[in-house]
């Protein structure tokens, strides 16, 4: 277990590397000049870019900048004019000059939840279809179960978000219209705010959960192992939940960690769909005021988190096959 | 006590009750080509404390036969007809709960493949405690220790330490020693080992053969061993069914089997037992053809595209009617007995050795 988790972590590292370096690189060399950007449309004055190169330590060759920049991530820095930044810095922005952490540490508790609670319930809900369209295999169930996951792969979160405000919200009053969460302050009105939100934002992912999670468990009931608890005399259900299912999790974990980008992407649609203020709203304004900056703390901030998670699965899956927790 | 005893074996009544007494088993799976009669009118029994060998080509319906007997198979595609009566209980069409019950308990089975055949995802210990527990409602605690002594008594060193491990910490031959194991942890009464050796080099096999027949004479354990070869039942069974094509051909002690077969398809077995005196170079001469189609089988005798000897009966007897096995020793071939033995003694005995 320890072996392998340092090796993942060892690759999540240079994976890290790699992904500051190709971001920070590709908005360096951006036609741009995010001087000119920083100094507003009416600046012409030759001596100010200038100042302003020297300010943002543009005049430093790029691998400086680039290491300076990932050293603020850590350690905090004091930038070429003398300005104090604390770490994690990502610099300051250029739209109102305001460090950029806090802009992102104020967004992304919505993102997370939503991808962390809508994970949660695809999971539940695509899973647990699934496992009793195994059960039930053939029969009726079976069928209306893999015609309404169909649905659900057939449909868009800003499309059923709407109306599934109008219904369970504005009509049927059940469920939250969906708010940001504020976890320390509010945490029960944070989980009502999320659930109809996560609720939409899973229907995208149930049929892919529900089919492999029904194909992983019809495959896993055909194993020779099954076969020798049935023939120790254990019952079907039994052999159903702790061996089929046991090895079916393994399967299912794995697609998980494939999915994790998706589940970022969306969660960030499902943000826009229901008005939240999360790091997809701050990235889209960061591209519309053209805030270099922020679109770059942005991009290695949620590239970082999906890089994280995927270890935390990976070990999730460790614990879960001894085959690899004791290799 | 948790020593590996089991109740007085009562002693079969004079003659007329066995064991376990098959007749007429048909097993037959419908699939999208058609129905696959696996199991075509198989009959054989097997007394208490015996080993009846079961041999046959693969394919022959070897395991589908004794997973019918611990009721494994899938109900929704599998049709089975004829009578399993094992200590005087009628299994065929006994419902999931009573053979849930049997499983494990009074009917065991060792399969071949214990890399596949044990779940990855349990240590050896839970998976030996879990029937124990189930079926004797012993703690958890209890059920551990008993899986320690199993493990012990299977021959696996440091068995305390070892019981924590994960199958796939096991060499091949301990991972057998952990199967049987685990079948024996409840004294069955019957034990089905299905090719328990196959998987495992020669010095292994003889080993693991030696331990159930050990295993067998402390508890006067019935045992089914099924195999493809020959030389495995030689020094283990007590009585031997030849199948093919999903029907007994060949019934005798193992002693007729192998001194004097009947049957022109235990002569072509017989010719490929490999001999660990015989020299590396001489090849094992399997029987040439391949096993008929169980979904159209020839008509007459199953064996007869194969078969050297039709021309010996003479006619299209071979090809239009079915032999039939006699009861007790004998086989199912329309050669005459003078036939058999002599053709075995003149063409087939010198070239076995
Ligand atoms: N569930 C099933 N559905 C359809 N056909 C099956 C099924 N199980 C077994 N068969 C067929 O029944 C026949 C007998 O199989 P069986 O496994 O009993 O052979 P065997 O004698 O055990 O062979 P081996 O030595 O290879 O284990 C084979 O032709 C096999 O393809
Ligand atoms: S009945 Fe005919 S074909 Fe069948 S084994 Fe005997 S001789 Fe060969
Ligand atoms: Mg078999």
């Amino acid at each position: 277990m320890f072996r392998f988790l340092t090796r993942r972590v060892l690759g999540a590292i240079v994976i890290l590397f790699l992904i500051t370096a190709v971001t920070y690189f590709l908005f360096f060399v951006l036609p741009s000049d995010p001087a000119q950007l920083a100094c507003g449309k009416n600046c012409s004055n030759k001596d100010l870019v200038s100042a302003i190169h020297h300010r943002m330590g543009l005049d430093q060759p790029v691998y400086q900048q680039y290491f300076d920049y990932i050293r603020g991530i850590f350690f905090g820095r004091n930038m070429p004019d003398g300005q104090n930044c604390a770490a994690p810095c990502f610099g300051f922005s250029f739209a109102n000059d305001q460090p950029i952490w806090p802009l992102i540490s104020d967004r992304y508790p919505t993102t997370f939840s939503l991808a962390v609670g809508g994970s949660a319930a695809f999971l539940v809900i695509g899973v647990g279809l699934g496992m009793l369209s195994a059960w039930q295999q053939g029969k009726t169930f079976d069928r209306v179960a893999s015609s309404i996951s169909l649905l659900g792969n057939s449909v868009q979160i800003y499309f059923i978000g709407p109306l599934a405000i109008a219904l369970f919200a504005d009509n049927l009053g059940w469920l939250d219209h969906g708010h940001d969460p504020t976890w320390t302050s509010d945490p029960i009105g944070s989980l009502n705010g999320l659930v109809l939100p996560c609720l939409v934002m899973s229907v995208i992912f149930w049929s892919n959960y529900s089919r492999q999670t029904r194909s992983l468990m019809v495959e896993q009931m055909a194993e020779d192992h099954i076969r020798t608890a049935r023939a120790k005399g254990m019952g079907s259900k039994y052999v159903f939940y702790r061996y089929a299912l046991r090895g079916a999790a393994a399967s299912i974990i794995t697609i998980f960690g494939i999915d994790l980008g998706s589940v970022f992407g969306g969660a960030i649609i499902t943000e826009a769909t229901f008005g939240l203020h999360g790091l997809g709203n701050l990235a889209v304004n960061a591209v519309f005021s053209l805030d270099l900056p922020l679109e770059m703390a942005v991009m290695i901030f949620s590239a970082s988190a999906i890089v994280i998670f995927n270890i935390v699965v990976d070990a999730a899956y460790a614990l879960i096959d001894p085959r690899i927790r004791l290799a | 006590m948790t020593t590996l005893t089991k109740p007085e074996a009562q002693p079969t009544p004079q003659g007329s009750e066995h064991f376990l007494s098959v007749r007429d088993l048909y097993v037959q799976f419908a699939t999208e080509d058609g129905t696959v009669k696996a199991v075509d009118g198989l009959s054989f029994d097997l007394d208490r404390g015996k080993t009846l060998g079961i041999v046959g080509e693969s394919g022959s319906g070897k395991s589908v036969t004794n997973l019918a007997i611990l009721g494994l198979h899938n109900p929704r595609n599998t049709t089975i007809a004829g009578e399993i009566m094992l200590d005087g209980q009628e299994l065929t069409g006994a419902s999931e709960r009573t053979l849930e019950k049997l499983r494990g308990k009074k009917m065991a089975m060792v399969f071949q493949d214990s890399l596949t055949a044990l779940s990855p995802y349990y240590t050896v210990g839970r998976q030996i405690a879990e029937p124990y527990m189930k079926h004797t409602g012993a703690s958890k605690k209890e059920a551990k220790a008993r899986a320690v002594e199993m493990l012990g008594r299977v021959g696996i060193p440091h068995p305390q330490s070892r019981v924590d491990d994960y199958p796939h910490q096991f060499s091949g031959g301990m991972r057998q020693r952990a199967m049987i194991a685990m079948a024996l942890v409840c004294d069955p009464e019957l034990v089905i080992a299905d090719e328990p050796t196959t998987a495992l080099d020669v010095t292994v096999q003889a080993q693991i053969l030696d331990l159930l027949k050990d295993l067998q004479q402390e508890t006067g354990t019935s045992i089914i061993l099924i195999t493809h070869d020959l030389g495995v039942i030689a020094n283990t069974a007590d009585d031997v069914v030849v199948m093919y094509a999903g029907r007994a051909v060949e019934r005798g002690t193992v002693r007729d089997i192998l001194k004097t077969p009947e049957h022109p398809y235990a002569w072509g077995l017989l010719g490929s037992i490999p001999r660990l005196s015989a020299d590396v170079n001489v090849p094992l001469a399997p029987i040439p053809g391949s096993p008929p189609s169980l979904l159209n089988p020839p008509p007459g005798c199953p064996f007869h595209p194969r078969c050297a000897f039709a021309e010996t009966v003479g006619g299209d007897r071979c090809r239009t009617e079915r032999p039939q096995l006699p009861d007790g020793r004998g086989s199912a071939c329309h050669l005459t007995v003078d036939q058999k033995r002599d053709i075995f003694i003149e063409q087939i005995q010198p070239r076995l050795r």
